[in-house]
């Protein structure tokens, strides 16, 4: 070991191509990428995808289909009970999600006031959300009943009817009813986002607003809405998603009845797939949801998002 | 849940080796007999059944498989799922050939996955020869191309259930056997202040069994035997004028109706006349408060219309095996078990008139005599229709009922959304996207 040369560096020590490549940054990104990489390809993009090819092909249960291109679509174009079901959705995701973002904000600005007790009534405006939708839809097909209704009762008693509410025979009815039901359970996640983000605006605006005389309603339409604007799209782009693939409340409550009057895009497309037993049939009206899904977000992506001047630039 | 030799021995062991072991020395088939059902070593099975709406119809099935169990040392977890929920399972277990070993299935499930279920066909025609052949009804549901797929369990009956005094009070002695006077008895109640109530919903028994036999005892068909659509027929046209009719006299709301909304309204003593499984009537004996209307209840088959035929529609279940299974002959083995006499005789009458027998020679189970109540529907087996009745079973007829057409069809009419005409005409343009092919 003596002949190294005084003065002449040591050759560094050959270093290994693993060793070499777990110092890039960008094998080391895609590295750390890949695991939640795979989960989306394994659990999103594949479903989606072999949804879509599904709604391409005839397939049944039990059958292996053939691709039969944009027939199960010319099915659907004719078919009366779907068009049905995209008015009923469309009634659905707009009533429930004008009414939930109206009465959450509502509550929101309530629940932000200075009220006894606002940490208890904070937790207690949660209890809707919190209860399984399964377990809330059963409550409510309690109350909407033809026969043992609590609401009809009590009116009955009042002498203010004479005979039960057909809530769920009728068909408007029956809309309005299950669109209510939506409505209750989603009203938390609305008010409590948004009092959220009414809790990050300076009480300072505020001070300043009433110091120059501003009314409430002046200081709600020029402060308040704007600085809120961003965390409203982001709720209501997802109430809107959440309403729009409404499964569950109407299964439970309806099963899409009467005469198909609440069943909604998402229901008809169970219905035909797996009891009825046409996977194509039901992949294509559960595809056909895509473009109104892909609306929802472009409106709330484009129409609601922060605009310029809320960062100090010019709108 | 599992049952092991062990748990046989502890808890309920005495019980079980005592009372049920003598029956086994007697009753039960060599295991490996004529054709050849010899259990895979360690085999263990598990099966997905329905939940029951009779307690003491599960207890004995469970009782029954204990029975298996310790002749075989073949463990059998047995599953439960909603009933409503069993044909999604079951499709996708056929489909991604992965789940239960056997599977109880309603309707034309069978039909819809033929190919992923074990041939039954040789064990079936063991047990046919020797309890005196199957119904041919149930057997439908669970044969494909003149094989079995499954093996045909039960029948759930539906028949008339009503309040026998009020019907008296209306002025019928006896229970009308005709529709037309049926029309007469439910305008009579309605006037006292009875009215009826029939699943307009979409109750997947109930509605569909009102709807079926409204079409049929008028007699109209979804299809011919050819599977040509013939629902837009005058006779649908007078089955949806006799619905309207007799609407007239239904308490409000049955539109909305789903499966259980009958017996609840029944049970409350809201209507005077259903159509039900006799779940109902045990569901009022079983309660001390409602002795006196348990006493009141009275059964009959639905009356028979212009076709003068007795023929229903009904849920049947059946047995099935998935070809996938490790283990298809413990499979096999534990159907056979199951159906053989001490076995059979035992839970049909623990199914107090439930499931009816869907093989002809344990049509004398005591359990129908046992009550009168239970009379209606000891031969559901015997008179029920297929759904899609004349056409073939198959993915069509299984759509157009998972579809509600039927019941739909009626709905609109009494409603007055469409005119007979037009909900006919409908009927048959959503039937037809099934049946084009």
């Amino acid at each position: 070991m003596v002949a190294i040369t005084k003065g002449v560096a040591a050759p560094r020590p050959r270093r290994g191509r693993f060793s070499r490549l777990s110092e890039n940054r960008t094998v080391l990104g895609a590295g750390f990428l890949l695991p939640a990489a795979a989960i989306l390809l394994v659990f999103l993009t594949y479903p989606l995808g072999l949804g879509v090819w599904l709604g391409f092909t005839d397939t049944q249960i039990g059958r292996p289909g053939v691709f039969v291109g944009l027939e199960n679509y010319q099915d659907l174009w004719q078919d009366t009970v779907f068009w049905l079901s995209v008015t009923n959705t469309l009634i659905y995701t707009i009533g429930a999600s004008v009414l939930k973002f109206a009465l959450g904000l509502w509550l929101a600005l309530i629940l932000n006031e200075k009220l006894p007790f606002k940490a208890f009534f904070r937790a207690i405006v949660l209890l809707p959300w919190v209860v399984p939708t399964v377990l809330s839809a059963i409550a409510f097909w309690w109350i909407y009943d033809a026969q043992f209704s609590i609401i009809s009762w009590l009116l009955m008693r009042l002498g203010l009817i004479h005979q039960p509410i057909n809530f769920l025979g009728d068909p408007n009815a029956a809309r309005a009813s299950v669109i209510a039901a939506n409505v209750w359970r989603g009203i938390p996640f609305v008010a409590i986002t948004l009092l959220a983000g009414l809790q990050t605006i300076s009480p300072s605006l505020y001070e300043a607003a009433t110091l120059d005389g501003a009314s409430g309603w002046q200081r709600f339409r020029s402060i308040t809405l704007p600085m809120l604007t961003p965390i409203i799209a982001v709720v209501m782009t997802f109430s809107v998603l959440f309403t729009f693939t409404d499964f569950q409340l109407i299964y439970v409550l309806t099963r899409g009845g009467p005469v198909n009057a609440t069943h909604l895009m998402a229901t008809l497309s169970f219905q035909r797939a797996i009891p009825g037993g046409h996977l194509g049939e039901g992949a294509a009206i559960a595809v056909a949801m895509i473009p109104f899904l892909l609306g929802a977000v472009m409106f709330s992506y484009f129409g609601l998002q922060r605009r310029r001047w809320q960062q100090g630039g010019r709108d | 849940m599992s049952f092991t030799r062990r748990d046989l021995v502890r808890g309920t062991a005495g019980l079980a080796v005592g009372a049920v072991g003598a029956k086994l020395l007697g009753g039960t088939p060599a295991l490996a007999d004529e054709v050849g059902i010899e259990p895979e070593k360690g085999a263990s099975l598990r099966m997905t059944r329905w939940s029951p709406f009779i307690g003491a119809e599960e207890k004995q099935w469970l009782d029954n498989t204990k029975r298996f169990t310790a002749a075989t040392g073949i463990e059998v977890r047995i599953d439960k799922e909603s009933w409503e929920d069993i044909r999604p399972k079951a499709a996708v277990a056929a489909n991604v050939g992965s789940g239960p070993d056997l599977m109880w299935v309603w309707f034309d499930d069978p039909q819809q996955y033929p190919d992923k279920l074990l041939d039954v066909t040789d064990l079936a025609n063991e047990l046919g020869v020797k309890h005196g052949g199957w119904y041919d009804g149930p057997k439908s549901y669970a044969s494909s191309n003149n094989r079995f797929v499954g093996l045909p369990l039960a029948t759930i009956g539906n028949a008339i259930i009503y309040r026998k005094s009020w019907v008296k009070d209306a002025g019928f002695s006896d229970f009308p056997k005709d529709t037309e006077s049926f029309l007469e008895l439910c305008k009579a109640l309605q006037a006292k202040g009875h009215p009826v109530g029939f699943t307009h919903g979409h109750g997947v028994g109930d509605g569909n069994n009102y709807a079926h036999w409204l079409l049929w005892s008028h007699g109209g068909k979804m299809v011919d035997e050819g599977g040509n659509v013939t629902i837009n027929s005058p006779e649908t046209i007078e089955a949806i004028n006799y619905a309207m009719a007799l609407y007239k006299t239904f308490i409000p709301g049955t539109e909305s109706w789903l499966d259980v909304n009958n017996n609840r309204a029944f049970l409350a003593s809201q209507v005077s006349v259903i159509a039900n499984g006799v779940s109902a009537y045990y569901a009022a004996k079983a309660d001390p408060k409602l002795a006196e209307l348990a006493a009141d209840i009275g059964s009959t088959n639905m009356p028979v219309g212009k076709s003068g035929k007795d023929v229903e529609l009904y849920q049947v279940t059946s047995a099935v095996i998935f070809k996938y299974t490790k283990y298809p002959k413990a499979a096999m083995a534990y159907l056979r078990f199951m159906f053989d006499k001490p076995q059979m005789d035992d839970w049909i009458k623990a199914s107090s008139a439930y499931c009816c027998q869907t093989l002809k020679s344990y049509a004398d189970n005591p359990i129908w005599t046992s009550d009168p109540v239970n009379r209606p529907y000891a031969r559901a087996s015997e008179t029920l229709r297929v759904n899609g009745y004349a056409g073939p079973l198959g993915s069509a007829s299984a759509g157009v009922m998972a579809d509600y057409v039927l019941v739909d069809m009626f709905a609109e009419a009494v409603t007055g959304q469409r005119s007979p005409e037009q909900a006919a005409k409908r009927a048959e343009d959503r039937a037809r996207r099934y049946y084009r092919a």
